[in-house]
């Protein structure tokens, strides 16, 4: 039982795992998205509902002009994802706690079998960066024999997320401990950081100061989307570098 | 001598205009009343009444059941859900709803509690609102929800696995409050009904007399009976009115405590009671101008001069909604967030600016046009109009809180215009649900307080002072 008093509102960088995206190198091939969608078994909603704003992806590239036309000028892309809050938005608003925090890992968990579907949490995250199963939708053959074993593959009515492809962070945890040792830093990465031809996102350990990723997110330049809102984001982008 | 004449002329003609004007000071004998209400409720229902009950029966179990199973069987893909509008027309249904079954409480404990003599014959018709609308108001959050078999995850109920819901959410508030108040609004439209059902089963005859048994729970109007339940009715006027207030201020929270712009606004609470009371007298006028229209000697017991006093509610509320809409854009605007101001303007300026100016002419221009005249007031077509008008409106001020505003986020590349779709048959529904057990109350039980009525009117006199005829009230309870 946590009294109210050992609840810290804390400012400091309190994450685990985090990610560092160069938007100057992104070429917004798109690469990302489609493997976070092999490894975390996404389901393809389809041309129309993609088309009303129904598509279901895990990260995604955003696009923007600046100025008018004709005097348009595209900004470099932006791969949004879930930026794991670790004073999420998402979290407290969920009636049935299907949406929690993980100690171990500090990441924002979805148990799908918990969720009941009021779609709070997605109307409550700043990022928008939730994607939520509108219908069954079909996957004919013989897409099913490309699941991925370690994953969940979710039902009409629940909510879905980015987990930082935590299922890879437990295979090379549990590889880890089984040969005695420390998991090294990029000994493994997510699916979108392993899928980028041009290396713009990078995937480690933010709480080890001699990691790639906690090395590159203190530089100068990086910036935190919406920070200001007390989120405390644990992806660093960096842009105009 | 003429001149005496004259003024006992005048003095009689107008305590006849007093006794015609206040229901209060025309009594009739309690024998009278009954045989009236008995009447008015066990009319034979003519072929209008069934081709209306008829229609809306085949409503309700097309365009809310039936769309239902389709809901829950093809998924919250049938509605014009997405994102970002993750919320769509359940939910501003369901704050519509509640916000009409507020007037019941309002006009039955609040205006008991304040002894307001005009709502004595319509407390009832009231309260049944009040249980009906909430009905709706049920339905409609639990048609929103995604896995709506599982609802039971929300309820505090022991498991195995140790899992209760998550009182930090607002949701979960809010599914306490609905509760505690259908619960309370039950209980407490049962209570003042005890005698008239007792009266009904003295009354009646067959099923109805077996049914008027149960309800009455041998109620004979002993002094005892007759304590018991003053003091009972008592309580529960006192404590079903922060019951009511807490209800709506909860609603309110599940968008004020959000992290989204134009939500986060702390007069969020008093908003929405007052939007909850101006849909709710609006909604209670519409209901006692039908009844007054349809139902046998109903012009008896409800009068001009109650339309004239509901009026003049409906033109105060309507004032102090003015002020809390204008508090809350203004507050909102000063405060200067970027994304807030993108979304004031989207209100006014977007695509669905017309229902903007449309909420604000229904809920503000036409009352205030209309109600400010005594003679127009004490209309029952004019001022059961006008309570429409502010029904529709108020559902736009909803849809612009729910739907509109959440189209604009601090995400720009996710906005997108909100399209229902299965939401609107439904929505028809519960429309249709609401009139039809209306209609089924209107014949099982006495919409008429008859105790209530006649104890006013034991209550008042016309009293002469010399040549002056005036009004006076007893204290009674």
């Amino acid at each position: 039982m946590i009294r109210p008093e050992e609840i810290k509102m804390s400012t400091e960088e309190t994450g685990k795992w985090g990610m560092v995206i160069d938007q100057d190198i992104c070429t917004g091939c798109q690469a990302c998205v489609a493997a976070c969608a092999m490894e975390n078994n996404i389901t393809f909603v389809g041309e129309e509902d993609a088309g009303y704003g129904r598509s279901m992806h895990w990260i995604r590239i955003e696009r923007f002009w600046e100025g008018e036309y004709p005097e348009v000028k595209m900004t470099p892309q932006q791969p949004m994802l879930c930026q794991q809050c670790g004073h999420a938005t998402c979290e407290p608003v969920c009636p049935a706690f299907a949406t929690v925090h993980s100690q171990a890992e500090q990441l924002n968990l979805q148990v799908y079998n918990r969720c009941v579907g009021t779609r709070y949490c997605a109307n409550n995250c700043p990022y928008q960066v939730r994607a939520f199963n509108w219908r069954d939708y079909q996957r004919p053959e013989p897409l099913p024999n490309q699941f991925n074993p370690d994953v969940t593959v979710r039902r009409m009515g629940v909510m879905e997320k980015c987990t930082f492809c935590i299922q890879r962070i437990h295979k090379a945890q549990d590889k880890a401990k089984s040969e005695g040792r420390e998991v090294m830093d990029g000994e493994f990465t997510t699916a979108c950081a392993q899928a980028c031809p041009a290396n713009a996102i990078v995937f480690g350990r933010v709480d080890n100061p001699e990691s790639l990723v906690s090395q590159l997110s203190h530089k100068g330049h990086g910036v935190k989307h919406l920070e200001e809102l007390g989120t405390l984001p644990n992806v660093t982008y960096f842009k105009g570098g | 001598m003429s001149d005496n004449k004259h003024h006992a002329d005048a003095a009689q003609s107008h305590e006849e205009h007093l006794r015609e004007k206040h229901l209060m000071l025309d009594p009739l004998p309690r024998g009278r009343m009954n045989e009236m209400v008995m009447e008015s409720m066990m009319e034979k229902p003519t072929w209008k009444f069934w081709l209306v009950f008829g229609f809306l029966a085949f409503v309700v179990v097309y365009f809310l059941f039936y769309q239902w199973g389709v809901l829950i069987v093809k998924g919250q893909g049938e509605a014009g859900v997405m994102r970002p509008d993750y919320w769509g027309i359940f939910l501003v249904n369901t704050v519509f709803w509640i916000g009409i079954s507020h007037a019941g409480t309002f006009i039955s404990a609040i205006l008991r509690v304040f002894k307001a003599e005009f709502r004595r014959p319509f407390t009832r018709a009231a309260e049944l609102m009040t249980t009906f609308g909430l009905v709706q108001a049920g339905f409609s959050i639990f048609m929103h929800m995604g896995r709506v078999w599982v609802f039971y995850w929300l309820l505090p109920y022991p498991n195995q696995r140790m899992l209760w819901p998550n009182l930090h959410s607002p949701l979960t508030w809010d599914l306490l409050a609905i509760t505690t108040y259908l619960l309370s609004s039950t209980m407490y439209l049962f209570l003042p009904l005890i005698p008239d059902v007792a009266m009904a089963r003295d009354r009646s005859t067959g099923w109805r007399k077996n049914i008027y048994k149960v309800l009455a729970l041998g109620f004979r109007g002993t002094e005892g009976e007759w304590t018991h339940l003053r003091a009972a009715m008592n309580i529960f006027a006192f404590a079903i009115s922060p019951v009511m207030f807490s209800v709506h201020t909860i609603v309110s929270w599940d968008f004020a405590a959000a992290t989204r712009p134009g939500w986060s606004s702390t007069i969020f609470g008093p908003y929405f009671i007052v939007g909850a009371l101006h849909s709710g007298m609006g909604a209670a006028v519409v209901v006692l101008a039908v009844i007054r229209g349809t139902m046998k000697h109903m012009d008896y017991f409800v009068r001009g001069e109650h339309f004239d006093a509901i009026g003049k509610l409906m033109l105060i509320i309507s004032m102090a909604w003015a002020y809390f809409f204008f508090n809350d854009y203004m507050v909102q605007w000063y405060g200067g967030d970027k994304w807030t101001q993108q979304l004031l303007h989207f209100h006014e300026a977007g695509p669905l600016g017309w229902m903007w100016f449309a909420m604000l002419f229904t809920n503000i221009v036409l009352p205030w046009a209309i109600l400010w005249n005594p003679k127009w007031r004490a209309n029952p077509w004019l001022v059961g109009f006008v309570g429409i008008a502010i029904n529709v409106g108020m559902w736009f001020e909803r849809y612009i809180i729910i739907p509109i505003s959440v189209t604009i986020n601090r995400m720009p590349f996710t906005w997108r215009m909100y399209t229902p779709g299965i939401e609107v048959p439904m929505g028809i529904g519960t429309v249709a649900l609401f009139i039809l057990l209306y209609m089924a109350a209107s014949k099982l039980i006495p919409l008429i307080p008859v105790w209530e009525v006649q104890e006013g009117q034991m209550a008042h006199e016309l009293k002469k002072f010399g040549r002056e005829t005036v009004v006076s009230v007893s204290e009674l309870e």
